[in-house]
């Protein structure tokens, strides 16, 4: 049976006495919501933390709620079952219903925080392997090595970002609310992210997420999360795409983000998007035109499940579909791979 | 850190395991799972990976079905832990295991345990699922013997079971 | 009520064993615990191909809580299951022939202080250059990864010609050939390996392992070990899946044995699923080649068949998969001349051995699509093409193989039926299509894996007074149901009720040897014997009822719990009263019955792979959607019929049929068993290797075909492999029916069908290599054997 190694378990009471406790043990200390994440990459010896800043017994993180004018405030550590399932959520924002109904399995989804999922480890199967495996094939960059076996020339590491739900929120222009010793700051979800498999994050390590705010401004954008995987439960998606569009009276789009997962360390914003739909009726031009931007930014590798060209062909299709599900009259649903939930 | 709680190394866990209270001196670094399996010969619950990948070591936490091989033991103190054992009635087994004996649904029978608990918090929440309802409640655990045609139509023989059983009471 | 004049067999009556595992009352390996137990762990190697110059332990032997380190030099005979190609090591001795192979075992006091223990063993490698593909292995001729086969890298070469495979193809109108590749996949059973060994002051090993086979584990600690088979027991503990993955004795089950008998200690040991892809033995890498010959009207004049097996570092069973990707072909479809040429090739990955289908998936692939190819170019229905030709019974084909019973003309016609074939194939809309395939399988094999005359099933039983009932038996219970077997056959023989029947298997103390749960041979094996047993058991009990009940014996029979007389119906003898009598009269009571396979025709040197006491048939029919912007597959419905000679319990035959089809659906969609370059298994996690979920399982529609097979227990056949095979082949002429493009390759990615769509997915290719001159011969050659039906 594989086992954790050993650690120190801190159990605090507010997120400020967790950050204080990430600050003062520094790098031997790691935060843990769900451990779904956390707890295989410690088995496996990708993690190694002495101190394991438990986020358990936190009360302030939790809590789904709308407010007027504000928008609604999902706290980072609410299930993704809590997530999926809630009634505005559902309604309002149904590309983050699927986003977190689509990861992994229920069981995982009913330990796995919404926040743990937003701060995922970036995934490689050359990094996502035992220790054993590793050693065997040379240490890489991510964890023990100094090459990127995925493409040693890389000078950065190239694992992915596997989060579902980052796109989806970064694509509603969701906003994060930070909290350390220092204090607490609000910032755009989508700036937290860097394109680096190791650093993939630009917050301290002593911060934690209390949660997001999905801005009121985001209420009624047409929105929508397809998945590519190879099975419809268990896997990490190998593609993601976010799209999120506000159709004016007359039909026009007036505005659109689309948010892409899995083809680089960090959420990719197709930025382009924009200039090719906006200001006019999303038609098929329009979606060939914005879906071939997105497949041009789209960079996946040989370090996921399904060849790499494949994925980034699928760029292109996914795109194509998610936009045409958003142009549909009435559209607001999910995609086709949905669960229900 | 004033209100800190630091746990290392052995400790007394209070445990409620299938409605009863047990103490057990449990490691802080110990999985549910191992606890279950190691200290309290609940052997009942296995494993296939330890990492989330299977299924197979499903179990119920205040009726939810989480994997037990990444929840610690700690984090299940003060709550409700149903495992196989559990599912009987006074010694009756549930008609979620007698449908599943019935129609053969378990072979090997080694994913069974997790699929039982998988479906019990189904049913507990739905209780006239629909197949597709089925499935999604079952796609988090894998067996290898059955292509779960018979797992799934044991399902719904528990339910028609259930129904009859209540229509009876009513 | 007797149903087709049996009371228990045909019904669909919940198995012995239900109960428990539903209760998580069944005692798997790992959840045994013995005092003062000691945990394992091994060292695996991480290089590919290396020499082994030296292991030092000693660090690991300072670790507090180690008790005991062995290597290479404490077990050092070689082992294998093929008795001609022992040429495992528990232990690496001097040379690693793939990442994971063994090479130090650990016992301590805890798994966490054995797994320490294996960071500080220094293990003195010199990396070898890895051979990881057949070509590879073909090339290098000086460069070997064994010293002991004759030829370089080639574990075993065959060459077989069957009639005159010119005259057939040149009495065709028309000759096609076809490339095909099938990828490795393994077993991936949802319980890890596990073995637990005691050894006690008396001398005496005692091992519990997860294991399919535990007569050959017991044979191999015996030669090992070095201690006589009598001092050995092996148990077989409830098997948590294995098809085929637990067939071969293992290192970890020699390594615990040796640990126990040094530290006098029980010691367990508990692989992760991380090692179970190094385990492995799974299905076998082959790429293909196969030319057939035909009439306009589809019939078939001669066909020719190349197989080239990846076969990993170690023979395991290779000698017998090579032979088994040749053998089956001849048994669907009237054939007048077959020519078939296998070569195995080590390389350095894990080994391959049987998986369900062992070695006939492979070639049933590449026959069943190229005949969809051939009915499709010559304009025919690919149903009615076979149906014109299908085998008779009582028959011998050109390899010499005797087929008794043969259902697979019904089960062509009622899938074809019930799915609605004639009005789907070619008819359905772009992206939506349907395929079919046909296939065989054995119901066990003929000959047992070391030659010898005895028997390949035994049974003991047992009636006390009282009326108990005990049978005993080597069968091992994987999941299959093969306990419920005996207790049904038991059960139905001697008029009781199955709960009534004890069941003791797979204990070399206490069970009369069964050869294992492999090759699809138990049901048919321990059933004749068990009813031959119950037949002995009979003759006394009658012999005291028809001197009480003052009728002959031969008007007696067994029936409710009671001996009746025939013609008298209110005349009988309660069970447990008969037996009261019988024990008085003829002391304690125990009879014994033993089956062995009848012989086939075939008598040339290589016949002995493909004979069974019966074939089982199989026709599948597979309805898919395949998105062609995708490549994605979603298959909607598999009709499958399978000929399983009498349905001994309807439940768990179709229980079999579906987990068959099921896993060919993660065999032809998903599943692989790949590597990197430098020799690492790709993807050893139950994550990224992909086994499908209820989610990509579809509704699956089982039709079961009765034939009565006279050389089965009540007329059965086997049903645990067969319908696995024609599923894969069907899925893949599905995909052509929905989307236009030919997939020679398994597993059938969504890559490969754009790539095919794109016009550009190559054929596989395969090596070129001078197979060694054929064995000739034809029916008519071989030994007379007499039909039994």
């Amino acid at each position: 049976m594989l086992r954790l190694p050993d650690f120190t378990y801190i159990r605090p009471r507010t997120l400020a006495e967790a950050a204080g406790v990430l600050q003062e043990l520094g790098a031997e200390a790691m935060a843990v919501a769900g451990g779904t994440d956390v707890y295989p990459k410690m088995k496996r010896g990708q993690f190694t933390p002495r101190y394991l800043v438990s986020l358990s017994r936190v009360e302030e993180h939790r809590g789904i709620r709308r407010e007027e004018a504000r928008g609604l405030w999902i706290g980072a550590g609410e299930t993704l079952t809590a997530v999926a399932g809630h009634a505005t959520v559902r309604r309002e924002f149904p590309a983050l219903a699927a986003a977190a109904g689509l990861v992994s399995t229920l069981q995982l989804r009913n330990a796995g925080t919404i926040g743990g999922n937003l701060f995922v480890d970036t995934r490689c199967n050359y990094y996502d392997q035992s220790f054993f495996w590793r050693q065997a094939v040379g240490f890489c960059l991510k964890k023990d090595g100094d090459i990127c076996l995925v493409a040693p020339k890389s000078r950065v590491c190239l694992a992915i970002c596997s989060s579902d739900t980052a796109p989806v929120l970064s694509s509603l222009g969701a906003e994060a609310v930070l909290v350390s010793a220092r204090g607490n700051r609000r910032v755009p979800l989508e700036t937290l992210y860097r394109d680096d498999g190791i650093d993939y994050l630009a917050k301290r390590p002593d911060e934690l997420l209390q949660g997001v705010w999905i801005p009121e401004s985001s209420f009624g954008w047409r929105n929508v999360y397809l998945k590519l995987r190879r099975r419809g439960s268990f896997d990490f998606p190998v593609l993601g795409v976010a799209a999120a569009l506000r159709l004016g009276a007359a039909g026009a789009c007036e505005a659109v983000r689309i948010v892409l997962t899995a083809v680089a360390s960090a959420p990719k914003v197709v930025e382009d998007a924009p200039r090719v739909l906006c200001g006019k009726p999303v038609d098929a031009a329009a979606i060939e035109e914005a879906a071939e931007l997105a497949m041009r930014v789209s960079h996946p590798l040989d370090n996921a499940d399904m060849d790499y060209w494949y994925r980034k062909r699928m760029t292109r299709v996914y795109v194509t579909r998610a936009l045409r599900q958003l142009a549909e009259v009435g559209a607001t649903t999910a995609g086709p791979d949905a669960a229900p939930v | 850190m004033s209100t800190s709680e630091t746990i290392t190394g052995k400790r007394l866990m209070r445990l409620r395991v299938n409605g009863e209270p047990h103490e057990v001196a449990g490691h802080v670094t110990h999985s549910l799972l191992e606890v279950l399996r190691e200290e309290m010969a609940l052997t009942g619950t296995k494993h296939g990976c330890e990492l989330g990948e299977c299924g197979t070591c499903t179990v119920l936490v205040d009726g939810e079905p989480v994997y037990s091989c990444l929840m610690l033991a700690v984090e299940a103190e003060g709550r409700e832990i149903t495992t196989v054992e559990g599912l009987a009635l006074q010694g009756r087994p549930h008609p979620l295991q007698r449908a599943f004996s019935d129609l053969g649904a378990a072979q090997c029978g080694y994913c069974i345990p997790g699929i039982l608990l998988a479906a019990k918090a189904l049913l507990d929440k739905q209780p006239n699922p629909a197949r597709a309802d089925i499935e999604e409640a079952l796609s988090g655990n894998l067996c290898r013997c059955t292509g779960y045609t018979k797992i799934i139509e044991a399902v719904e023989q528990a339910v028609r079971e259930v129904q009859v059983q209540e229509g009876t009471r009513a | 009520m007797k149903k087709n004049g049996f009371s228990v067999i045909g019904k669909p009556l919940p198995r012995i064993d239900g109960p428990a595992k539903c209760a998580g009352d069944t005692r798997y390996a790992d959840d045994m615990v013995l005092p003062r137990m000691l945990f394992s762990r091994l060292l695996r190697s991480p290089h590919p191909h290396a020499l082994v110059h030296g292991v030092s332990a000693k660090r690991a032997l300072e670790l507090p809580g180690v008790h005991a380190v062995i290597t290479g030099a404490d077990v050092p005979t070689k082992f294998g299951i093929m008795p001609s190609t022992q040429d495992e090591e528990a232990l690496a001795v001097d040379k690693v022939r793939y990442v994971g192979d063994p090479v130090a075992a650990v016992a301590a006091v805890s798994e966490d202080a054995a797994e320490e223990a294996l960071g500080l063993i220094e293990v003195d490698y010199q990396v070898l250059d890895p051979i990881l593909s057949i070509e590879g292995a073909l090339a290098a001729e000086d460069h070997r990864i064994h010293t002991w086969n004759r030829h370089a890298n080639i574990q075993k070469a065959v060459s077989f010609e069957f009639g005159d495979v010119d005259a057939g193809f040149a009495e065709a109108d028309e000759v096609f050939e076809g490339t095909y590749f099938f990828q490795g996949n393994t077993h991936l059973p949802m319980e890890q390996y596990c073995a637990l060994a005691s050894y006690t002051p008396d001398g005496k090993l005692t091992l519990w392992s997860s294991t399919q086979t535990p007569h050959y584990v017991h044979r191999a600690l015996s030669r090992v070990l070095g201690l006589p088979m009598g001092h050995i027991r092996v148990v077989a503990t409830p098997v948590g899946g294995g098809f085929g993955g637990k067939s071969d004795p293992f290192s970890h089950e020699i390594a615990v044995a040796k640990l126990a008998m040094i530290t006098g200690r029980p010691v367990k040991i508990t692989l992760n699923r991380e090692e179970s892809f190094y385990v492995h033995r799974g299905r076998h890498p082959v790429k293909m080649w196969m030319r057939t010959g035909v009439k306009r009207d589809g019939t078939l004049t001669g066909m020719w068949f190349r197989s080239f097996l990846d076969g990993g570092g170690y023979s395991s069973y290779g000698l017998a998969t090579v032979y088994y990707t040749g053998a089956l072909q001849t048994v669907t479809y009237e054939l007048p001349a077959y020519k078939f040429e296998g070569v195995r090739v080590f390389t350095n990955k894990p080994p391959c051995g049987p998986k369900r289908g062992h070695g006939t998936p492979q070639p049933r692939f590449a026959m069943e699509v190229q005949l969809d190819e051939i009915a499709e170019k010559l304009g025919l229905d690919p149903v009615e093409m076979r149906l014109k030709q299908v085998v008779a019974p009582d028959s011998v084909t050109v390899n010499g193989l005797r087929v008794s019973t043969i259902g697979l003309r019904e089960c062509i016609e009622k899938v074809a039926e019930r799915s609605g074939w004639k009005d789907k194939h070619r008819a359905l809309p772009d992206g939506h299509g349907i395929g079919f395939a046909a296939s065989s399988y054995i119901s066990g094999a003929g000959l047992p894996i070391y030659w010898n005359d005895m028997p390949h099933s035994g049974v003991q039983l047992r009636a006390d007074r009282g009326g108990g009932v005990t049978v005993f038996c080597g069968s091992t219970d994987i999941g299959q149901g093969s306990d419920s077997i005996l207790a049904f056959a038991v059960a139905e023989e001697l008029g009781l009720q199955p709960e009534d029947v004890r069941v003791v298997t797979a204990d070399t103390d206490l069970t009369p040897v069964d050869l294992g749960s492999y090759s699809s041979r138990v049901t048919v094996m321990t059933g004749n014997a068990a009813i031959q047993a119950c037949g002995n058991l009979k003759e006394r009990l009658f012999e005291v009822a028809s001197e009480v009940l003052e009728v002959p014996a031969d008007d007696l029979e067994m029936e409710e719990g009671h001996v009746r007389s025939r013609s008298l119906p209110d005349l009988g003898l309660a069970f447990a009263e008969c037996v009261e009598r019988a024990e008085t009269r003829f002391g304690t009571l125990g009879a014994t019955g033993s089956y062995r396979p009848p012989r086939h025709p075939g008598d040339y040197k290589g016949a002995g792979v493909g004979p069974t006491p019966s074939y089982s048939y199989s026709a599948a029919v597979v309805e898919l959607h395949c998105d062609a912007d995708t490549g994605e597959i979603r298959i909607d419905k598999v009709w499958i019929a399978h000929d399983c000679g009498r349905a001994f319990n309807p439940l768990w035959v179709e229980g079999q049929v579906e987990g068959s089809v099921y896993m060919a659906l993660g065999e032809v969609l998903m599943e692989e068993q790949i590597f990197r370059k430098s020799g690492v298994h790709k993807i050893p996690s139950i994550l990224e290797y992909k086994s499908p979920t209820t989610l990509e399982t579809p509704p699956i529609e089982t039709i079961l075909v009765e034939t009565d097979d006279p050389e089965g227990p009540f007329g059965a056949k086997e049903a645990g492999q067969g319908p696995l095979l024609p599923v894969i082949p069907a899925v893949s002429n599905a995909v052509y029916d929905a989307v236009g493009v030919r997939i020679h390759e398994i597993p059938i990615t969504p890559d490969k069908i754009l790539r095919a769509l794109d016009q550009r997915l190559k054929d596989p290719t395969v090596p070129d290599f001078a197979f060694p001159a054929p064995i000739r011969w034809a029916p008519g050659q071989g030994v007379e054997v007499p039909q039994k039906s």
